[in-house]
C-alpha cells in the first residue's frame, strides 16, 4: 500500500466519484481517472503476474506503453482481454481483473517458476522438449501460456468502418500535433488530427515540474479553437495503428470504453469501435517519444516505474505512485520528473545518475530545491518481494562486474528514466529509413519514402518549444505542397527552453551474481536471456527477436526493444546501429478482432443470393443450402421424409411424370455484334460460327493451359445475337474473361457482351409430360418435336410472359428451359405448377438434378474436372482435331504431356461388391511390386434410385481403353470394387431426350 | 493499399481493381505453328523485377475496364497509368 491520491492537483472531478472492481474487490476512484491512476490511488501494489516466471508486477508506465498492468474488463458479452489498465477511462461499474494470474495475483501457483527460473532460459522448451517430438508436449506447455481468456458468449457490441479522405492528417495531438493543426487550420484545407487519448494535449497535460506551467491552458484554448474550425476533425480515443502504401492509414476509435454497456457514452451510436481508413494527401507524424527504463537487478518489483509515467500520475491525475522515491537515470529530462513529484509532497530520497558531472538546467533546480544527487552512481539490486523496500547503491565503472554496494537507502518507488525513444513506428511502417541518433541513443525518422513528416519528440526533439517550432513548420509546408499559403499563429505560449546536458549512454547496470535484470517486462526476457542468445550465435534482431520472444508480446516491445538491442550490441562489441531494429509491422496498438470484422459478420459476412421465387421455394418447404453464394433448394421435404427420400421421390417424378427446377442462377452471358460467331469460335473448345440461328450447341471453355474451366449450352437468337449460358457459380468469372480477351488481345472485334444472368428467371420443365404442361400456358411457339427438337431455342409468351424457351436438358429427360424477366418469376413459376397439377407436377431440387445428370454422365466441371483436365481426357478430343480455327489453349492440347497415353480421363464406374454407393474421393489403387499407387479418383457418386445401384463418375489413369476392368477403390480403411464402365448410365442412345 | 488512377473513374482504392499480370506480352500467332518453347514462354515466364513492371489492371468494381499501369515494386510508386492498346512508354528505371 504505497501510492495514495493527492488532496488536489490533476485534470480529475474529485467531485465526482466512480465505483469500480478489481480482481473482485471494490474500489473508488474519480471522473478523469484511468483504471491505472484509480489502482495506484487505492493503493493496489501488483496488477498481474509477468508471463513465463509469475513474479508480482506494478505498472511501468502510464500509457500504451504498458507492459504489466493487462486486465481483462466487463463480463458476459463483453468481456474484453489485454486492455491496458494505463489506458481505459475509468467509468462507474468497470470490473477487471488480472490476466495472467492463478488463483489470485497475490498468491499465484505458476510463481514456481520463477523458482525454478535459472532452468528455464530462453529457448528452454525448445531444447527440452525436442525428444521424441515436440507436439507431445505441446498442449500442456500452450495451456501455461496465453493471456486472458476470449469471451464465451456472442460479442453483444456493434463494430463499424468508416472512410475519411482528407488534405492532412496530424496523428498525435500533443505540442508539435497542436502546433501543425492550428497552423494548418488557417489554410481552409480538410485536417484531420488523431490522438489516443480522450482529450487533446499529450505531453501537456502533465510534463511540467510545477503548476505554474501554460502548458494546459494551451492545449484548452487549442481544443476550443480546433473545435470553432469547420475543415478540422478532432478523433479523440483514436489510435492510428497502421501506415501502409499511398498514404493509407487505419485507426481505431473507442467509441465508449471496452467493457462499458451500450450506452456507455453519449455519442457511441451503438458502435462500440470504429475503424478508420483514412486517405491523406499529406500525413504529419507527431507520435511523441517513449521513455526507457534502465535495465538493473531485480528492476520488475512492483514500485520500480518509469519516471515520467509517476510524474504524468501525479500532475495529470493528481495520484502519488509512492511516499520515498529514488530517481535512477542517465538523462537531465528524468530530474523535471523529481522536481514535480517533490513539488506534489513525495519525498525524493536520491537521484542515482551514473553520469559524473550532470549539471543541466533541471539537475541544477533539482539541487536548489535540495534533492540529493548521488553522481556517478547506479542502482546495484532493488530489495522487496511485492513492493520495493529498499534499493542498494554503488560506483558506476565500464567493466561488466557488479559494483560493491556503498550505502543501502529505504523507499517504495523506483523511477527509471534511460532517455526517451522516439516513436517512429508509424514512420516505420511508412517505409521510411531509420537512423541511429548518437545525441538520443535512438533511431529516429531519416529519409521519408512517402508524403509525409515526422515532427516533435518522434523526430527526436525533446523540448516543448522545439515541438510547436516544428509542427508549425510543417504544416507550413504542407499547405504550400497543397497549394495553399499559411504562416506560423501566434500561439501565446512560450515554453521554457532549458538547457540540457546530452544523456549518458548508459542502459545497463551489471548485476550481483544470481540476481536477473529485465529487458521485456511482458514476456519475461532477461538481460542474460540476450546474453545467451549472443553465444548461440542468434546475433541477427529478428533472430533475437524469435529466440528470445523479445518484444513479441502485446507491447510489441515499446519500452524493451532498444535496450535489448542495446545489450546485443554491447556484448557483441559493436554499434546498436549496427545491430539494427526489427521490422515494425502493424498493428502499433492490439485491434480487437470485433473492429477488423466491423458489420461483415452473420448475414453480412457473405450477403447471399435469392431466388426471383426465394418465398414460393420457403412456402414448398424447400431445404435450402449455398450453392457458389446463391440459397438453392436441395430438395423439398414433404410429411415425414428424410431428405434422402425426397431426392429419390424427385427424381423418379422427374422420371416418370414431370418436374420443375428452379433454374435461375444458371449464368447467361449475351454476346452480340458483327464478329460474334468469331469471337465464341476463339472462347469455345467446340465451334459457335457455324450454328444455325435457333439453335443451341453445347460448348466447353478452356484457359490457355488447355483445361476445362466452365461449360454450358449457347444457343443462336439470331445471326449477330449469342445467349451462352455457364455455370451457376462460374457466370461471374466467365463474364470476366470474356471481356478481358475482348478488351485486352482482341480489340479490333465487334463484339459487345452483357451478363443478363440475374435479368432472366430460368425454369427447367422436364420429364416425359413437360410437353403437355408448357402446352397449357405457352403461346405462339409450336412444342411438337419436328417444330421444336432438341437443341433449339424458341421464343414465344408463357402466362401472358415474353419467354425464350430452350429445349435442352441437363436430367436427360424430355425438357425444356423457360427463362422470363426475373420480375414475373413467381407469376410464371405458379402458373406452371397449377397447369402442372393434372401430371402431379413436382418441384425438384439441385440434389436430384445432380444425381439425373450423374446417371446421364454429364460433367460438373469442376467436381468430376480437375487443374489438369484437358478437352480430350473428357472425350473431346475429336472436336478438337476437326476444329478449323484457333481458340483459347488449343496450343496447349498438344503439348507432350498432353498426349501422355496414361492420362487421367472421364469414365464411368459401377460398384460390383454390391449395390451400395461408391465413396466420393476414393483412389483407384493399383499394386505394383508391393507399393499402392493411385490410377485415379472418383469425382461423383450416387446411388440410384431408378437403376438400383451405385453408379459413379471419376478420373482414371487410360480410363476409356479400360473399359470392363475391375478395379480397386481406397477409402478410409477399406476397399471396394468396381468396373470401369461408360459414364452414361442411363438411356445410353438418348431416346428420351429426342421424344 | 495503393490509390490506382483509373483512366476513366479517377483515383480509387486497391481494392477496387484486380492485377492481371503482366503487360505487352504478345499471344504467339498462329497459335498452332508455335513450338513448344515459344509456347511455355509466353504461358509461363514473366519478369520479376525489382523496380519498375509494367502490368495490367482491371477496375473490377467500377467501369470494369482495362488498362496498363507502370508500377515499382519496391515502393509500390505508380509511375503511369495509360490505354491498354497504347505502347509501353519509357520509364526510367531509376
Amino acid at each position: 500500500m504505497s501510492g495514495f491520491r493527492l488532496a488536489k492537483g490533476g485534470a480529475i472531478d474529485r467531485n465526482r466519484p466512480l465505483s469500480f472492481t478489481f480482481n473482485g474487490k471494490f474500489y473508488q476512484g474519480f471522473e478523469g481517472d484511468t483504471l491505472a491512476s484509480a489502482l495506484i490511488a487505492s493503493g493496489v501494489d501488483i496488477v498481474g503476474r509477468s508471463f513465463k516466471y509469475h513474479r508480482p508486477r506494478g505498472f511501468v508506465g502510464a500509457g500504451v506503453e504498458e507492459p504489466n498492468g493487462l486486465v481483462q474488463v466487463g463480463t458476459g458479452a463483453r468481456s474484453t482481454p489485454n486492455i491496458k489498465a494505463t489506458t481505459i477511462a475509468l467509468y462507474e461499474g468497470l470490473t477487471a481483473t488480472s490476466v495472467n494470474a492463478w488463483p489470485s495475483v497475490e498468491f499465484d501457483i505458476g510463481a514456481l517458476n520463477d523458482v525454478m527460473k535459472r532452468f528455464i532460459p530462453a529457448g528452454f522448451y525448445y531444447k527440452t522438449f525436442m525428444w521424441p517430438d515436440w507436439h507431445l508436449f505441446e498442449p500442456l506447455i500452450r495451456r501455461a501460456a496465453g493471456l486472458g481468456q476470449a469471451p464465451i458468449e456472442a460479442d453483444a457490441d456493434r463494430y463499424d468502418h468508416a472512410h475519411i479522405h482528407c488534405d492532412i492528417l496530424i496523428v498525435g495531438g500533443g505540442p508539435a500535433g497542436i502546433a501543425a493543426a492550428l497552423t494548418a487550420a488557417q489554410g481552409g484545407l480538410d485536417v484531420v488530427i488523431a490522438d489516443d487519448g480522450p482529450r487533446l494535449g499529450g505531453s501537456l497535460l502533465w510534463d511540467f515540474a510545477d503548476q505554474t506551467d501554460d502548458g494546459v491552458a494551451f492545449a484548452k484554448m487549442a481544443v476550443t479553437k480546433l473545435g470553432d474550425t469547420d475543415s478540422i476533425t478532432v478523433l479523440t480515443d483514436t489510435s492510428v495503428y497502421g501506415y501502409y502504401d499511398h498514404n493509407f492509414l487505419t485507426a481505431r476509435q473507442y467509441r465508449k470504453p471496452p467493457g462499458a454497456s451500450a450506452n456507455g457514452t453519449a455519442n457511441s451510436g451503438n458502435t462500440a469501435e470504429r475503424i478508420w481508413k483514412i486517405r491523406a494527401e499529406h500525413v504529419i507524424l507527431a507520435t511523441g517519444a517513449i521513455e526507457r527504463p534502465l535495465v538493473f537487478a531485480n528492476n520488475d518489483r512492483p514500485g520500480v516505474m518509469l519516471a515520467a509515467a509517476a510524474q504524468n500520475y501525479a500532475m495529470q491525475y493528481g495520484v502519488a505512485a509512492g511516499r520515498r522515491a529514488v530517481l535512477f537515470a542517465n538523462n537531465d529530462h528524468a530530474y523535471k520528473s523529481a522536481i514535480a513529484l517533490k513539488s506534489v509532497g513525495v519525498d525524493v530520497a536520491l537521484v542515482v545518475d551514473p553520469r559524473q558531472n550532470p549539471d543541466g538546467y533541471w539537475p541544477k533546480r533539482a539541487r536548489e530545491m535540495g534533492i540529493v544527487v548521488e553522481r556517478g552512481a547506479v542502482i546495484c539490486d532493488v530489495h522487496g518481494e511485492k513492493r520495493v523496500r529498499a534499493v542498494t547503491i554503488g560506483k558506476a565503472s565500464d567493466n561488466d562486474e557488479a559494483p560493491e554496494v556503498t550505502q543501502t537507502v529505504t523507499c517504495d518507488l523506483v523511477l527509471s528514466s534511460g532517455g526517451w525513444s522516439p516513436r517512429a513506428h508509424l514512420f516505420a511502417q511508412s517505409g521510411g529509413k531509420l537512423r541511429y541518433d548518437e545525441a538520443i541513443h535512438s533511431f529516429r525518422p531519416d529519409i521519408s519514402v512517402q508524403k509525409e513528416t515526422s515532427v516533435g519528440a518522434c523526430n527526436g526533439a525533446l523540448r516543448v518549444a522545439d515541438c510547436l517550432v516544428e509542427g508549425s513548420a510543417a504544416a507550413i509546408e504542407a499547405c504550400a505542397i497543397l497549394g495553399k499559403s499559411v504562416t506560423a499563429p501566434i500561439f501565446g505560449y512560450s515554453p521554457e527552453t532549458p538547457v540540457t546536458q546530452p544523456q549518458a549512454p548508459y542502459f545497463r547496470a551489471p548485476s550481483p551474481k544470481g540476481r536477473k535484470a529485465w529487458v521485456d517486462f511482458q514476456n519475461d526476457v532477461t538481460a542474460s536471456d540476450i546474453e545467451l542468445a549472443a553465444r548461440e550465435n542468434y546475433v541477427s534482431v529478428e533472430h533475437l527477436k524469435r529466440y528470445t520472444t523479445l518484444g513479441m508480446a502485446s507491447d510489441q516491445g515499446k519500452i524493451s526493444n532498444l535496450n535489448g538491442f542495446s545489450i546485443m550490441a554491447q556484448t557483441r562489441g559493436v554499434s546498436v546501429r549496427d545491430v539494427g531494429t526489427t521490422k515494425f509491422r502493424p498493428p502499433y496498438e492490439p485491434v480487437t478482432f470485433g473492429a477488423i470484422a466491423g458489420r461483415r459478420i452473420g448475414d453480412f459476412y457473405h450477403p447471399i443470393r435469392r431466388l426471383p421465387t426465394d418465398q414460393l421455394q420457403r412456402e414448398l418447404n424447400a431445404q435450402f443450402e449455398d450453392y457458389g453464394g446463391w440459397a438453392r433448394p436441395y430438395c423439398y421435404i414433404r410429411d415425414g421424409e428424410k431428405k434422402e427420400d425426397a431426392v429419390y421421390r424427385e427424381v423418379r417424378a422427374v422420371r416418370s411424370g414431370v418436374g420443375l427446377f428452379e433454374a435461375s442462377p444458371l449464368g447467361k452471358i449475351e454476346v452480340t455484334g458483327a464478329d460474334a460467331g468469331v469471337f465464341l469460335d476463339r472462347i469455345f473448345v467446340n465451334t459457335a460460327s457455324t450454328l444455325k440461328p435457333g439453335k443451341a450447341r453445347y460448348g466447353l471453355m478452356a484457359d490457355e493451359n488447355g483445361v476445362v474451366f466452365d461449360d454450358g449450352v449457347f444457343v443462336r437468337l439470331s445471326d449477330d445475337l449469342f445467349l451462352c449460358s455457364t455455370t451457376s457459380a462460374g457466370a461471374d468469372h466467365m463474364f470476366l474473361w470474356m471481356e478481358e480477351w475482348l478488351q485486352c488481345e482482341w480489340t479490333d472485334l465487334d463484339v459487345y457482351i452483357a451478363n443478363v444472368t440475374t435479368s432472366w428467371a430460368t425454369f427447367a420443365v422436364a420429364g416425359p409430360y413437360a410437353r403437355d404442361v408448357l402446352l397449357k400456358v405457352t403461346e405462339g411457339v409450336e412444342l411438337g418435336n419436328d417444330a421444336f427438337p432438341h437443341m433449339a431455342c424458341r421464343a414465344g409468351t408463357v402466362a401472358g410472359v415474353r419467354t425464350r424457351i430452350n429445349r435442352i436438358s441437363f436430367s436427360g429427360e424430355l425438357a425444356y428451359e423457360v427463362n422470363v424477366p426475373a420480375g414475373y418469376g413467381e407469376h410464371v413459376w405458379r402458373a406452371i405448377m397449377e397447369a402442372g397439377a393434372e401430371f402431379d407436377i413436382t418441384p425438384y431440387g439441385l440434389e436430384a438434378t445432380m444425381l439425373m445428370r450423374a446417371e446421364k454422365g454429364y460433367l460438373h466441371v469442376g467436381a468430376d474436372t480437375d487443374g489438369q483436365t484437358l478437352p480430350q481426357d473428357i472425350g473431346y478430343g475429336g472436336p478438337v482435331k476437326k476444329k478449323k480455327s484457333d481458340f483459347i489453349g488449343r496450343r496447349s492440347m498438344v503439348r507432350p504431356d498432353a498426349k501422355r497415353s496414361d492420362r487421367l480421363q472421364f469414365v464411368g464406374l459401377k460398384p460390383i461388391d454390391g449395390t451400395q454407393a461408391l465413396p466420393i474421393g476414393g483412389h483407384i489403387v493399383e499394386e505394383t511390386q508391393g507399393t499402392r499407387k493411385s490410377a485415379g479418383y472418383i469425382t461423383s457418386s450416387y446411388w440410384s434410385p431408378v437403376l438400383q445401384h451405385g453408379i459413379a463418375l471419376g478420373l482414371v489413369k487410360s480410363g476409356r481403353d479400360r473399359m470392363g476392368e475391375h478395379v480397386r477403390i481406397y477409402d478410409d480403411g477399406s476397399f471396394r470394387s468396381a468396373e470401369i464402365v461408360s459414364p452414361v448410365f442411363y438411356d445410353q442412345n438418348g431416346d428420351r431426350l429426342a421424344s | 493499399m495503393m490509390k490506382i488512377t483509373c483512366p476513366f473513374c479517377g483515383a480509387r482504392n486497391e481494392n477496387e481493381f484486380h492485377r492481371g499480370g503482366e503487360a505487352h506480352i504478345a499471344r504467339p500467332q498462329p497459335s498452332m505453328d508455335t513450338s513448344d518453347d515459344v509456347w511455355g514462354e509466353y504461358l509461363f515466364f514473366r519478369d520479376n523485377p525489382k523496380g519498375i513492371i509494367v502490368e495490367r489492371w482491371r477496375h473490377t468494381y467500377g467501369c470494369g475496364q482495362w488498362f496498363n499501369v507502370t508500377r515499382d515494386t519496391v515502393t509500390h510508386e505508380i509511375k503511369a497509368v495509360y490505354d491498354i492498346e497504347a505502347p509501353k512508354p519509357a520509364i526510367d528505371a531509376q
